[in-house]
């Protein structure tokens, strides 16, 4: 009988509010037992001292590139990047070639992760055939297949009306619909937030209002339709409020928020470096002070990466030519870690951002330590200082604002169904 | 503080400023010889890289070069591979091999002359990104208005058009507030940049309260090409809202000067009277390009490792 026992850990387990000294012990790949001092002597060990025991992550948001744009990533090299940061479960976005808008193409992309991810992978599907916001898809046969949610994310579905078929229609599967909430009509050839900083560039701005409009056409579309909708990587402090005041109605909206719209603002593009440039782009000081209150207050559920990798070729153009999006599967904890430091946010909260929160968004019972349950487990030393070197990752790719950056709080080990899959010290160990 | 590269207003002082308008002022008598020519930069080669059209800029580049001896050459990639978004930066580090001592770069996206200059060992010049930056013609505009006026400190200086969309107005609008000018910015909301009071300038919403008591009146040319998208409704409105003619011109002050970037759209932003006679001092700007771009190459490319330096005779 395989056993591991993690030993003398700070147990975070926002589910259960644990938050204490204790061991862990793992039995043929589940929970079995938490509490002080377990005594177990043919179990593997693992020493926790010092560092938080806590659920593996989930992240709601990434995109694995697999199948048709496996230069930039693929399902194990995404897989890999993401126990590296502590995830054990990854939610993966449709917009691959070609779109995961088929149960073929999410048989597939289930079947890659089998073979070569060390972190469980749910398949996001397109809400919309092709992701062009006209025909909806078989979204039955979709969740059959293993779809846990569905969304054209950058797609933008402009159109309200098909918008509202596909809320509707979602019911009928009981999954949330993921909105990457900009009116491509106001964003227009925007990349860089409507503001000082793009009037100092000289580059084109996306106003904070292409959010705000279409976070507030949605929840009253859910209001209208009593879907499911989930706010992708709310950037704005329009938009915290509109889902703030959404929730008090009782409209069931849930939102994430990423690494990247919680510590940075527009100003880190002020040398035009590409990798400052994602959609929603990085917003002002007070939108970023505005998310961090709303992830405070529990207006936003969950911490979720929007990992967008790009191969460096794409992302060394004209600003305007580089596609958007960055890294953020292994720098994710170490940067919200930040709000910890400066007392926005307790750990229990943090974690809860990362694990039983964003599960509850897609219904899973998960992010949770509790006996019974797989042993998905991440050991972090939330002191521990490391510079990030992409080149040195596990992703394919290297766009990341935090290249060379020097980090404090480390994921130490992960688990995934018991199996210890990360070591920082050895790097990922294939499953 | 000036470096190595020229990319922007933003990034000099003022000394910076001055000591490149006392060189142009130098630079200035040498197109008044009958052989317009010094030694200056011989053996050193200035490649223009114009990534966006350009003949006026070019043009003016390009006799600046040659009349220091230098060798010019122009380097105008197609706009087709422009859209294919060949790399910029294969551009940049070819050009580097060849080992120019300066790149004078234009292209239609903000930025790029930035991101070539970190890849280069050569100076690199901008000769204007997309919305962002178009110093020479900024210094230019200064060392205009030096001539007319004697001082730059103290002025007001009223910028009219499409501030949003332009490179000239930022370059000015840093150029003058260094110098100690006052700054204005005036056209339909449309076109006026999100915050833009964050860069130092006070904006008005009428040609008339912009005008009134402004010692420079600068025109920008109104990007009609831009129309589909609508930032104003007609050529005739935009005349009638914001174009300058010689009764609009009454509300600034008596010497006012009129100023425009070119090329001129007559009878939208300015009046074809005023395009071609005093107050307005278009073809003084252009002249004066001339010898601001002598000096700028003069002060870059001669500095650059390599090249012996070196003063004009």
């Amino acid at each position: 009988m395989s056993r591991v026992l993690i030993r003398g850990g700070r147990v975070l387990d926002p589910a259960s509010g644990r938050d204490e000294t204790a061991d862990v012990l793992l039995e043929e790949g589940r929970v079995v037992a938490i509490g002080p001092s377990i005594e177990s002597r043919d179990a593997e060990r693992l020493d926790a001292t010092g560092c938080w025991v806590t659920p593996g992550f989930v992240d709601l948001h990434t995109h694995l590139r697999e199948p048709g744009q496996e230069y930039k990533e693929d399902v194990g090299s995404g897989g890999r990047a993401a126990v590296a940061g502590g995830f054990t479960t990854v939610a993966c976005m449709a917009n691959t070639s070609p779109v995961n808008d088929d149960p073929s193409v999410t048989d597939f992309i289930l079947d890659r992760a089998r073979q070569d991810s060390p972190a469980r992978v749910l398949p996001v599907a397109a809400a919309t055939k092709g992701l062009d916001g006209q025909v909806m898809t078989e979204m039955s046969a979709l969740v059959d297949a293993g779809a846990v949610a569905f969304s054209d994310d950058g797609h933008t579905i402009m159109d309200s009306g098909v918008q509202r078929r596909v809320f509707e229609y979602s019911r009928m599967v009981s999954k949330p619909v993921i909105v990457h909430a900009e009116d491509r009509s106001l964003v227009r050839d925007g990349v860089v937030n409507e503001g000082p900083v793009s009037t100092r560039l000289g580059l084109p701005g996306n106003p904070a209002a292409a959010e705000t409009v279409h976070v507030a056409r949605d929840i009253q579309l859910a209001a209208l339709t009593g879907a499911h909708v989930h706010v992708a990587h709310v950037s704005t402090a329009g938009a915290v409020e509109l889902v703030r005041e959404g929730r008090r109605r009782g409209v069931q909206v849930t939102a994430e928020v990423t690494p990247h719209h919680l510590t940075l603002t527009d100003e880190a593009t002020l040398g035009f470096d590409t990798n400052t440039k994602m959609a929603p782009p990085l917003r002002s000081a007070e939108d970023v002070r505005a998310c961090r209150e709303g992830l405070a207050d529990g207006t936003i559920d969950a911490v979720a990466t929007d990992h967008a990798p790009h191969a460096v070729h794409e992302k060394e153009v004209e600003f305007t030519l580089a596609p958007p999006g960055i890294l953020g599967l292994e720098t994710a904890l170490s940067v919200v870690l930040e709000l910890v430091r400066v007392d926005e946010l307790t750990p229990l909260q943090l974690v809860a951002a990362l694990t039983v929160n964003p599960a509850q968004v897609l219904g899973l019972r998960a992010g949770r330590l509790e006996p019974g349950l797989p042993g998905d487990i991440v050991i972090v030393d939330p002191d521990r200082e490391w510079v990030y070197d992409p080149a040195k990752g596990y992703s394919k790719s290297r766009n990341s604002p935090w290249a060379g950056a020097s980090l404090q709080g480390r994921v130490i080990a992960t688990l995934v169904d018991g199996h210890l899959v990360f070591h920082a010290d050895r790097g990922v160990l294939l499953p | 503080m000036m470096g190595r590269d020229l990319l922007g207003i933003e990034d000099l002082d003022r000394a910076d400023i001055e000591m490149i308008l006392d060189t142009a002022e130098h630079m200035q008598e040498v197109g008044l010889r009958d052989v317009k020519k010094v030694p200056t930069l011989r053996g050193r080669t200035i490649v223009n890289l114009f990534f966006e059209p350009s003949t006026r800029t070019r043009i003016s580049f390009e006799i600046a070069g040659k009349r220091l001896s230098a060798d010019v050459v122009n380097f105008t990639p197609s706009a087709s591979s422009l859209k294919k978004a060949e790399s910029i930066l294969d551009t940049a580090k070819t050009l580097d091999a060849m080992d120019p001592d300066a790149v004078v770069v234009r292209h239609a996206v903000a930025g790029v002359p930035k991101r070539i200059a970190d890849e280069l060992h050569a100076p690199v010049i901008n000769a204007g990104d997309g919305a962002h930056e178009h110093p020479t013609q900024a210094l230019l505009d200064l060392l205009t208005v030096y001539e007319e006026k004697g001082r730059i400190d103290g002025l007001t200086v009223a910028i009219i058009g499409d501030i949003a969309h332009s490179r000239v107005a930022r370059s000015n609008i840093y150029a003058f507030l260094k110098m100690g000018a006052e700054v204005r910015v005036a056209a339909p909301p449309t076109m006026i940049p999100a915050n833009v009071e964050t860069l130092g300038v006070k904006a008005f919403g009428s040609l008339r309260e912009a005008l009134d008591g402004a010692d420079v009146v600068m025109a920008l040319r109104i990007q009609r090409e831009r129309l589909a998208d609508a930032y104003f409704p007609s050529d005739r409105e935009y005349s009638a809202t914001f174009g300058i003619d010689r009764a609009k011109l009454r509300f600034a002050k008596d010497d006012a000067i009129v100023m425009h970037p070119g090329p001129v759209n007559r009878g939208v932003e300015l009046s074809h009277d005023l395009a071609d006679h005093r107050p307005s001092v278009i073809l003084d700007q252009v002249r004066n390009g001339v010898a601001l771009r002598m000096a700028v190459l003069y002060l870059l490319a001669a500095r650059h490792p390599g090249s012996k330096g070196g003063g004009w005779t």
